[in-house]
Protein backbone atom coordinates (compact mmCIF):
# COMPACT_ATOMS: atom_id res chain seq x y z
CA UNK A 1 0.00 0.00 0.00
CA UNK A 2 1.00 3.64 -0.01
CA UNK A 3 1.46 6.01 2.88
CA UNK A 4 0.46 9.60 2.09
CA UNK A 5 2.53 12.37 3.66
CA UNK A 6 0.75 15.67 4.20
CA UNK A 7 3.49 17.78 2.64
CA UNK A 8 4.98 18.48 -0.77
CA UNK A 9 8.32 16.90 -1.64
CA UNK A 10 9.62 20.37 -2.59
CA UNK A 11 8.07 23.78 -1.82
CA UNK A 12 5.89 25.55 -4.38
CA UNK A 13 6.21 29.32 -4.31
CA UNK A 14 3.95 31.15 -6.75
CA UNK A 15 4.35 34.93 -6.57
CA UNK A 16 1.90 35.99 -9.29
CA UNK A 17 -1.17 34.52 -10.93
CA UNK A 18 -0.20 33.44 -14.44
CA UNK A 19 -3.00 31.71 -16.32
CA UNK A 20 -1.02 30.96 -19.44
CA UNK A 21 1.76 29.35 -17.41
CA UNK A 22 -0.85 27.21 -15.64
CA UNK A 23 -1.94 25.99 -19.07
CA UNK A 24 1.65 25.28 -20.19
CA UNK A 25 2.32 23.30 -17.00
CA UNK A 26 -0.50 20.91 -17.94
CA UNK A 27 2.16 19.37 -20.24
CA UNK A 28 3.77 17.82 -17.14
CA UNK A 29 0.48 17.16 -15.33
CA UNK A 30 -1.52 15.26 -17.97
CA UNK A 31 0.65 15.15 -21.10
CA UNK A 32 2.40 12.16 -22.73
CA UNK A 33 5.65 12.58 -20.77
CA UNK A 34 3.94 13.98 -17.66
CA UNK A 35 4.57 13.01 -14.05
CA UNK A 36 1.29 11.08 -14.16
CA UNK A 37 2.49 9.03 -17.14
CA UNK A 38 5.78 8.40 -15.37
CA UNK A 39 4.14 7.19 -12.15
CA UNK A 40 1.65 4.88 -13.90
CA UNK A 41 4.33 3.61 -16.32
CA UNK A 42 6.81 2.59 -13.60
CA UNK A 43 4.27 1.27 -11.12
CA UNK A 44 2.77 -0.85 -13.92
CA UNK A 45 6.03 -2.19 -15.35
CA UNK A 46 7.48 -3.30 -12.01
CA UNK A 47 5.42 -6.52 -11.77
CA UNK A 48 7.34 -8.20 -14.57
CA UNK A 49 10.86 -6.99 -13.77
CA UNK A 50 13.33 -9.89 -13.39
CA UNK A 51 15.70 -8.41 -10.77
CA UNK A 52 15.14 -7.08 -7.27
CA UNK A 53 17.08 -3.92 -8.13
CA UNK A 54 14.64 -3.14 -10.95
CA UNK A 55 11.56 -4.02 -8.87
CA UNK A 56 12.75 -1.77 -6.06
CA UNK A 57 13.79 1.09 -8.32
CA UNK A 58 10.52 1.13 -10.29
CA UNK A 59 8.53 1.08 -7.03
CA UNK A 60 10.53 3.94 -5.54
CA UNK A 61 10.82 6.15 -8.62
CA UNK A 62 7.12 5.52 -9.40
CA UNK A 63 6.30 6.70 -5.89
CA UNK A 64 8.50 9.81 -6.24
CA UNK A 65 6.73 10.62 -9.53
CA UNK A 66 3.40 10.73 -7.67
CA UNK A 67 4.95 13.36 -5.38
CA UNK A 68 6.06 15.31 -8.48
CA UNK A 69 2.54 15.04 -9.92
CA UNK A 70 1.27 16.65 -6.71
CA UNK A 71 3.85 19.46 -7.03
CA UNK A 72 2.75 20.25 -10.62
CA UNK A 73 -0.92 20.05 -9.62
CA UNK A 74 -0.24 22.47 -6.76
CA UNK A 75 1.51 24.92 -9.11
CA UNK A 76 -1.42 24.83 -11.56
CA UNK A 77 -3.96 25.24 -8.73
CA UNK A 78 -2.09 28.26 -7.35
CA UNK A 79 -1.45 29.90 -10.72
CA UNK A 80 -5.19 29.71 -11.48
CA UNK A 81 -6.38 30.76 -8.04
CA UNK A 82 -8.87 33.66 -8.02
CA UNK A 83 -9.10 34.06 -11.80
CA UNK A 84 -12.41 35.26 -13.23
CA UNK A 85 -14.05 33.53 -16.22
CA UNK A 86 -13.28 36.66 -18.26
CA UNK A 87 -9.55 36.49 -17.40
CA UNK A 88 -9.45 32.75 -18.15
CA UNK A 89 -11.11 33.39 -21.50
CA UNK A 90 -8.67 36.18 -22.38
CA UNK A 91 -5.63 34.00 -21.57
CA UNK A 92 -6.75 31.03 -23.67
CA UNK A 93 -8.39 29.00 -20.89
CA UNK A 94 -12.04 29.67 -21.81
CA UNK A 95 -12.60 26.14 -23.09
CA UNK A 96 -10.80 24.70 -20.05
CA UNK A 97 -13.12 26.73 -17.78
CA UNK A 98 -16.17 25.47 -19.69
CA UNK A 99 -15.18 21.86 -19.06
CA UNK A 100 -13.43 21.98 -15.67
CA UNK A 101 -13.89 25.43 -14.04
CA UNK A 102 -10.74 25.66 -11.87
CA UNK A 103 -10.42 21.94 -11.17
CA UNK A 104 -6.96 20.48 -11.86
CA UNK A 105 -7.85 17.97 -14.57
CA UNK A 106 -5.23 15.64 -16.11
CA UNK A 107 -5.09 16.96 -19.66
CA UNK A 108 -2.09 18.24 -21.63
CA UNK A 109 -1.34 21.89 -22.49
CA UNK A 110 -3.62 21.60 -25.53
CA UNK A 111 -6.51 20.23 -23.46
CA UNK A 112 -6.13 16.61 -24.64
CA UNK A 113 -7.11 14.31 -21.73
CA UNK A 114 -4.52 11.95 -20.28
CA UNK A 115 -4.66 8.39 -21.62
CA UNK A 116 -2.91 5.12 -20.81
CA UNK A 117 -2.01 4.99 -24.51
CA UNK A 118 0.90 7.32 -23.57
CA UNK A 119 2.67 4.51 -21.75
CA UNK A 120 3.80 0.98 -22.46
CA UNK A 121 4.38 -2.13 -20.39
CA UNK A 122 5.68 -4.81 -22.75
CA UNK A 123 6.66 -7.48 -20.23
CA UNK A 124 10.15 -7.26 -21.76
CA UNK A 125 12.37 -5.62 -19.13
CA UNK A 126 14.97 -4.37 -21.64
CA UNK A 127 12.30 -2.72 -23.79
CA UNK A 128 10.51 -1.25 -20.76
CA UNK A 129 13.68 0.20 -19.21
CA UNK A 130 14.65 1.75 -22.55
CA UNK A 131 11.21 3.36 -22.68
CA UNK A 132 11.84 4.78 -19.21
CA UNK A 133 15.24 6.20 -20.20
CA UNK A 134 13.56 7.97 -23.14
CA UNK A 135 10.67 9.16 -20.96
CA UNK A 136 13.07 10.78 -18.47
CA UNK A 137 14.87 12.61 -21.27
CA UNK A 138 11.58 13.80 -22.82
CA UNK A 139 10.43 15.08 -19.43
CA UNK A 140 13.80 16.84 -18.90
CA UNK A 141 13.45 18.56 -22.28
CA UNK A 142 9.86 19.60 -21.43
CA UNK A 143 11.03 21.12 -18.12
CA UNK A 144 13.73 23.08 -19.93
CA UNK A 145 11.11 24.55 -22.26
CA UNK A 146 8.75 25.32 -19.35
CA UNK A 147 11.57 27.13 -17.48
CA UNK A 148 11.99 29.36 -20.54
CA UNK A 149 8.24 30.17 -20.54
CA UNK A 150 8.16 31.90 -17.13
CA UNK A 151 9.86 34.80 -15.35
CA UNK A 152 8.50 33.86 -11.92
CA UNK A 153 11.55 32.97 -9.75
CA UNK A 154 9.45 30.69 -7.51
CA UNK A 155 8.05 28.71 -10.44
CA UNK A 156 11.49 28.50 -12.08
CA UNK A 157 13.04 27.19 -8.84
CA UNK A 158 10.53 24.35 -8.47
CA UNK A 159 10.80 23.45 -12.18
CA UNK A 160 14.61 23.30 -11.87
CA UNK A 161 14.27 20.85 -8.99
CA UNK A 162 11.94 18.65 -11.06
CA UNK A 163 14.26 18.83 -14.09
CA UNK A 164 17.17 17.66 -11.94
CA UNK A 165 15.17 14.66 -10.73
CA UNK A 166 14.67 13.50 -14.33
CA UNK A 167 18.45 13.45 -14.76
CA UNK A 168 18.92 11.37 -11.59
CA UNK A 169 16.17 8.94 -12.56
CA UNK A 170 17.76 8.51 -16.00
CA UNK A 171 21.06 7.60 -14.31
CA UNK A 172 19.42 5.04 -11.99
CA UNK A 173 17.40 3.45 -14.83
CA UNK A 174 20.63 3.05 -16.79
CA UNK A 175 22.15 1.16 -13.85
CA UNK A 176 19.06 -1.03 -13.52
CA UNK A 177 19.20 -1.79 -17.25
CA UNK A 178 22.85 -2.89 -17.00
CA UNK A 179 21.96 -5.12 -14.08
CA UNK A 180 19.04 -6.70 -15.98
CA UNK A 181 21.22 -7.31 -19.03
CA UNK A 182 23.98 -8.89 -16.93
CA UNK A 183 21.42 -11.13 -15.26
CA UNK A 184 20.03 -12.22 -18.63
CA UNK A 185 23.54 -12.92 -19.95
CA UNK A 186 24.29 -15.04 -16.85
CA UNK A 187 21.14 -17.09 -17.39
CA UNK A 188 22.10 -17.78 -21.01
CA UNK A 189 25.55 -19.10 -20.01
CA UNK A 190 24.26 -21.64 -17.50
CA UNK B 1 1.59 29.00 7.87
CA UNK B 2 3.59 30.60 10.68
CA UNK B 3 7.30 31.06 9.93
CA UNK B 4 8.44 28.57 12.59
CA UNK B 5 6.22 25.83 11.18
CA UNK B 6 7.30 26.63 7.62
CA UNK B 7 10.96 26.51 8.69
CA UNK B 8 10.56 23.11 10.32
CA UNK B 9 8.66 21.80 7.29
CA UNK B 10 11.51 22.98 5.06
CA UNK B 11 14.01 21.08 7.24
CA UNK B 12 11.88 17.93 6.98
CA UNK B 13 11.64 18.32 3.20
CA UNK B 14 15.41 18.77 2.93
CA UNK B 15 16.20 15.74 5.09
CA UNK B 16 13.62 13.58 3.38
CA UNK B 17 15.03 14.57 0.01
CA UNK B 18 18.39 13.16 1.09
CA UNK B 19 16.59 9.98 2.19
CA UNK B 20 14.79 9.68 -1.18
CA UNK B 21 18.01 10.22 -3.10
CA UNK B 22 19.86 7.62 -1.00
CA UNK B 23 16.96 5.18 -1.41
CA UNK B 24 17.22 5.30 -5.21
CA UNK B 25 21.02 5.06 -5.07
CA UNK B 26 20.91 2.07 -2.72
CA UNK B 27 18.34 0.33 -4.94
CA UNK B 28 21.03 -0.03 -7.61
CA UNK B 29 24.05 -0.18 -5.20
CA UNK B 30 22.75 -2.34 -2.34
CA UNK B 31 26.20 -3.59 -1.36
CA UNK B 32 27.77 -0.20 -0.56
CA UNK B 33 28.33 0.60 3.11
CA UNK B 34 28.91 4.37 3.07
CA UNK B 35 25.53 5.37 1.56
CA UNK B 36 23.87 2.89 3.93
CA UNK B 37 25.49 4.65 6.90
CA UNK B 38 24.33 8.01 5.53
CA UNK B 39 20.84 6.60 5.07
CA UNK B 40 20.67 5.48 8.68
CA UNK B 41 21.97 8.83 9.97
CA UNK B 42 19.39 10.72 7.92
CA UNK B 43 16.57 8.33 8.86
CA UNK B 44 17.22 8.86 12.57
CA UNK B 45 17.32 12.66 12.29
CA UNK B 46 14.26 12.68 10.04
CA UNK B 47 12.22 10.57 12.47
CA UNK B 48 13.16 12.83 15.39
CA UNK B 49 12.25 15.97 13.47
CA UNK B 50 8.96 14.52 12.20
CA UNK B 51 7.97 13.46 15.73
CA UNK B 52 8.76 16.97 16.99
CA UNK B 53 6.77 18.56 14.13
CA UNK B 54 3.77 16.26 14.65
CA UNK B 55 3.61 16.98 18.40
CA UNK B 56 3.39 20.71 17.64
CA UNK B 57 1.51 20.96 14.35
CA UNK B 58 -0.41 17.70 13.92
CA UNK B 59 0.16 14.49 11.94
CA UNK B 60 2.14 14.29 8.70
CA UNK B 61 0.69 10.86 7.93
CA UNK B 62 -2.39 8.87 8.95
CA UNK B 63 -3.17 5.12 8.80
CA UNK B 64 -1.61 4.64 12.22
CA UNK B 65 1.87 5.90 11.37
CA UNK B 66 2.02 7.97 14.57
CA UNK B 67 -0.29 8.57 17.57
CA UNK B 68 -2.59 11.62 17.50
CA UNK B 69 -3.18 13.34 20.86
CA UNK B 70 -6.32 15.23 22.03
CA UNK B 71 -8.24 15.63 18.77
CA UNK B 72 -8.13 14.45 15.13
CA UNK B 73 -5.89 17.11 13.61
CA UNK B 74 -5.15 15.17 10.42
CA UNK B 75 -7.86 16.98 8.44
CA UNK B 76 -6.90 20.48 9.59
CA UNK B 77 -5.56 23.13 7.20
CA UNK B 78 -3.29 23.74 5.51
CA UNK B 79 -3.25 20.87 3.02
CA UNK B 80 -0.01 20.61 1.01
CA UNK B 81 -1.41 22.55 -1.98
CA UNK B 82 -2.53 25.39 0.33
CA UNK B 83 0.76 26.06 2.15
CA UNK B 84 2.28 29.52 1.65
CA UNK B 85 6.04 29.20 2.11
Amino acid sequence: MWLYEKKLQYPVRVYNRDLRMAKFLMAQYGGPDSELSAAVRYLTQRYTMPTNKAKGLLTDIGTEELAHWEIIGTMIYRLLQGATPEQLRREGLGSYFALHDQAVYPADANGVPWTAAYIQATGDPVADLHENLAAEQKARATYERLIRLTDDPGVKDTLRFLREREVVHFQRFGEALNDVQEEMARKKIF
Amino acid sequence: MDPKQAQMLREIQALEFVAVELTLYLDTHPGEQEPLNDYNTVAERLNQLKAHYERTYGPLAAYGSSPVEHRWRWIEEPWPWEVQY
